[in-house]
C-alpha cells in the first residue's frame, strides 16, 4: 500500500478511486461545486494565515506570489510524502480544479522530477478514451501493489 | 442602521496567500460587506471563452466570468474590488484588463488592488473607505457649488492644512507642517479664520479629511469625515472647473500618491501607492535639503536643468538620494540634479500607478507637490499632455471638504 498524490489535488473521483485500490490518496478533497461562492474554485476549507506563504519558501522563493506559496505550504508537504502519483491534464473543472495554473506547474514539475512511480494522462475528451483512462488508472493501481 | 454596501470581490489567491480575513476586516470598518458573485461551472467556460483573454488559471477564468455576471446585471453589487497576488503576471494582466472592462461597461466604482501576505486591513481602509463613499453619497459628490460657510481640514501625514470658504470663494486659508495632529489642526484653523475675518460660531459646516480627518472630525464634531480620494477628486474638479466629463487627478503625496480617473466629478477607478518614500514628496524634501534650498526653490531650480545628465541608479530614497549626492561630487550642476530628482518622483508614479488607471484629459496635478514646477514638468513630459494645476492646489483637500461639507448645512 503506498500514498498516491493525485493531481488535480482536489478530483474526488481520483481520491476515491486509490482508496479503493487500498492506497492513501494525497489530496485536498476539496468538492468542486455547481456553483462557486467562494473567493476560489479550491478555496481552502481551513483557515490559512499569513504564516503558510512564509512556510511555502520551501518550494518557492520570495518573489513568487504569495498564493502559489500558500498553496505550496498545503501541497509541498505532499509531494515530499508522494510514492507514487497520478497526473491527469487538462482536467474538466467538474473532474477536480487547482485555481493557480503557477502553482500547478510546479507540483507537477516536483512529482515528474521525483524518482517514484508516475501515470501521466491526459483528461478524455470521448467515451472511448474515457474507458482506456479509467484503465490506466486501475492497472496502475493494481501494479502498485493495490487491492482489486 | 444603512444597510451594507455590498462590495463583489474579483481575485485570484487571497484565501492561500492568507489575507482574506484582511479584505473582509477593512470592509466590515466602514460598513461595507464582501461577497463573491455566485456563479455556475458553465457560467466560466462560457464567459471565458467570450472574453477572449486566454489565461491558464482557473482562479483567473473564474475571475473573469464574475465581472461579466457583474456587468451584465446578473449579479447586484454596490461596488467591486479587484485583487490578485503581487508578482504575478498572469494576474496582473487579468486584473488590468477587468478593472477597465468593468469601468467602461457598468457605472460600478472598481479599486484594483495586488496583495502580499503582509497586506493588513489598515493598509485596505483608506480603498475600501472610497469605494463604500462613492457607492453611498453620489447624490453629495455630485455637488457642484459651495453655499453659506464652511470649513474644510485636511489633515495629512506631512502638512495639515484649512480653508474657510464663503458663497462659493476661498476666503481663509491655512497652512503649516503636521506636527501634533490635534495641535496643528487648531493652529492652522485659527489662521484660515483669522484672514477669512470671521469667528468659529460663525461656521456652519465642517468636513475633514486625511491622515487625521477621524481625530480631527471627532474633535471638531465635523459634519462630514471622508478619506482624501473621493475629497480631493471633487476638491480638483472644481479648482480646475473642469466638473462635467473625464478628468484625471494626481496627488503625489507626503506619504502615498493618488492617481483617479473621475467622471462627471465622481472617481471610476483609483489606486493609491504608498509606503515608498522615493516615488513621494519625502524625497524632494531631501532633494531640496541636500541642495541647501527651500522646497519652494527646488521647482524653479529644476526648470533650469536636464536631469539625463544624472545618472540615477534607484528609485529608493536612500540609494536614490546617494546617486544624486555622487552626481554633485562628479561636477553635476544643483540644476541637473534637482530636475533628475524631480524626474525620478515622476517616472515611478508613471510607472508604477498611472499603468492601473487610463489617463484621460485634462490631467490635474494636486496636492503641494504639484507647486514643484519640475515635478509637473516632468509628468507632463511623461504623459505627453498639458498638466493643469489649479489655484490653491495644495489646499485641495480642504476646499474638497468644505465644497461637500456646505451639503449637511441645516437650510440645504
Amino acid at each position: 500500500m503506498v500514498k498516491v498524490f493525485i493531481y488535480p489535488a482536489t478530483s474526488l473521483i481520483l481520491s476515491d478511486m486509490v482508496a479503493r485500490f487500498g492506497h492513501t490518496p494525497l489530496s485536498s478533497a476539496v468538492a468542486i461545486r455547481e456553483r462557486i461562492q467562494t473567493p476560489g474554485l479550491e478555496s481552502p476549507p481551513l483557515q490559512i494565515t499569513p504564516e503558510e506563504p512564509k512556510k511555502g519558501l520551501k518550494w518557492a522563493a520570495v518573489e513568487v506570489p504569495a498564493g502559489v506559496r500558500g498553496r505550496m505550504s498545503l501541497y509541498g508537504p505532499m509531494v515530499e510524502a508522494a510514492e507514487a502519483a497520478i497526473i491527469i491534464n487538462d482536467a474538466d473543472f467538474s473532474f477536480g480544479c487547482m485555481g493557480c495554473a503557477r502553482t500547478n506547474e510546479l507540483i507537477k514539475f516536483l512529482l515528474r522530477e521525483k524518482k517514484i512511480p508516475k501515470l501521466d494522462l491526459n483528461y478524455p475528451k470521448n467515451e472511448e478514451e474515457g474507458v482506456q483512462f479509467v484503465s490506466a488508472i486501475k492497472t496502475f493501481l493494481t501494479d502498485l501493489g493495490g487491492a482489486k | 442602521m444603512t444597510p451594507p454596501v455590498r462590495i463583489a470581490q474579483i481575485s485570484c489567491g487571497p484565501d492561500y496567500a492568507g489575507v482574506q480575513a484582511e479584505i473582509n476586516a477593512a470592509a466590515q470598518e466602514v460598513n461595507g460587506e464582501i461577497f463573491f458573485p455566485d456563479i455556475a461551472l458553465k457560467d466560466i467556460r462560457r464567459d471565458f471563452d467570450s472574453f477572449g483573454l486566454d489565461v491558464k488559471s482557473p482562479d483567473l477564468k473564474l475571475a473573469i466570468a464574475r465581472a461579466k455576471a457583474l456587468v451584465d446585471g446578473r449579479v447586484d453589487a454596490d461596488a467591486v474590488f479587484i485583487a490578485t497576488c503581487f508578482r504575478c503576471a498572469e494576474a496582473a494582466i487579468v486584473r488590468n484588463e477587468l478593472r477597465r472592462y468593468i469601468h467602461e461597461n457598468s457605472k460600478l466604482p472598481v479599486v484594483s488592488y495586488s496583495f502580499t501576505e503582509r497586506t493588513t486591513s489598515g493598509t485596505l481602509l483608506t480603498r475600501m473607505e472610497a469605494l463604500t463613499t462613492i457607492a453611498r453619497r453620489r447624490a453629495l459628490l455630485a455637488r457642484e457649488t459651495q453655499s453659506g460657510i464652511t470649513l474644510g481640514l485636511d489633515s495629512g501625514s506631512a502638512t495639515t492644512k484649512a480653508v474657510v470658504m464663503k458663497d462659493n470663494q476661498i476666503i481663509g486659508t491655512g497652512w503649516e507642517p503636521t506636527t501634533e495632529v490635534l495641535k496643528s489642526a487648531n493652529s492652522v484653523i485659527e489662521h484660515a479664520l483669522a484672514e477669512a475675518g470671521i469667528t468659529m460660531k460663525e461656521i456652519e459646516a465642517i468636513g475633514t479629511t486625511g491622515y487625521g480627518r477621524f481625530l480631527v472630525g471627532k474633535e471638531l464634531n465635523a459634519d462630514l469625515i471622508q478619506e482624501e480620494l473621493t475629497v480631493n477628486s471633487k476638491g480638483a474638479v472644481y479648482l480646475a472647473d473642469r466638473q462635467h466629463g473625464p478628468a484625471t487627478v494626481i496627488d503625489i503625496g507626503g506619504m502615498d500618491n493618488k492617481a483617479i480617473a473621475v467622471m462627471d466629478g465622481i472617481p471610476g477607478t483609483f489606486t493609491m501607492g504608498g509606503i515608498c518614500a522615493g516615488a513621494s514628496g519625502r524625497f524632494l524634501e531631501m532633494t531640496a535639503k541636500r541642495l541647501g534650498v527651500d522646497i519652494t526653490e527646488l521647482g524653479p531650480l529644476a526648470m533650469k536643468g536636464m536631469g539625463v545628465h544624472v545618472p540615477m541608479n534607484s528609485y529608493c530614497i536612500v540609494f536614490g538620494t546617494q546617486s544624486l549626492v555622487n552626481a554633485l561630487a562628479a561636477g553635476s550642476s544643483r540644476e541637473d540634479v534637482a530636475a533628475a530628482a524631480c524626474h525620478s518622483v515622476a517616472e515611478q508614479v508613471f510607472e508604477q500607478q498611472l499603468q492601473e488607471v487610463d489617463i484621460k484629459e485634462p490631467v490635474i496635478m494636486v496636492g503641494g507637490t504639484s507647486l514643484i514646477e519640475g515635478l509637473v514638468h516632468a509628468m507632463g513630459e511623461l504623459l505627453q499632455t498639458k498638466i493643469v494645476v489649479p489655484h490653491h492646489s495644495q489646499y485641495i483637500g480642504s476646499v474638497g471638504s468644505a465644497l461637500l461639507a456646505s451639503g449637511f448645512i441645516k437650510d440645504e
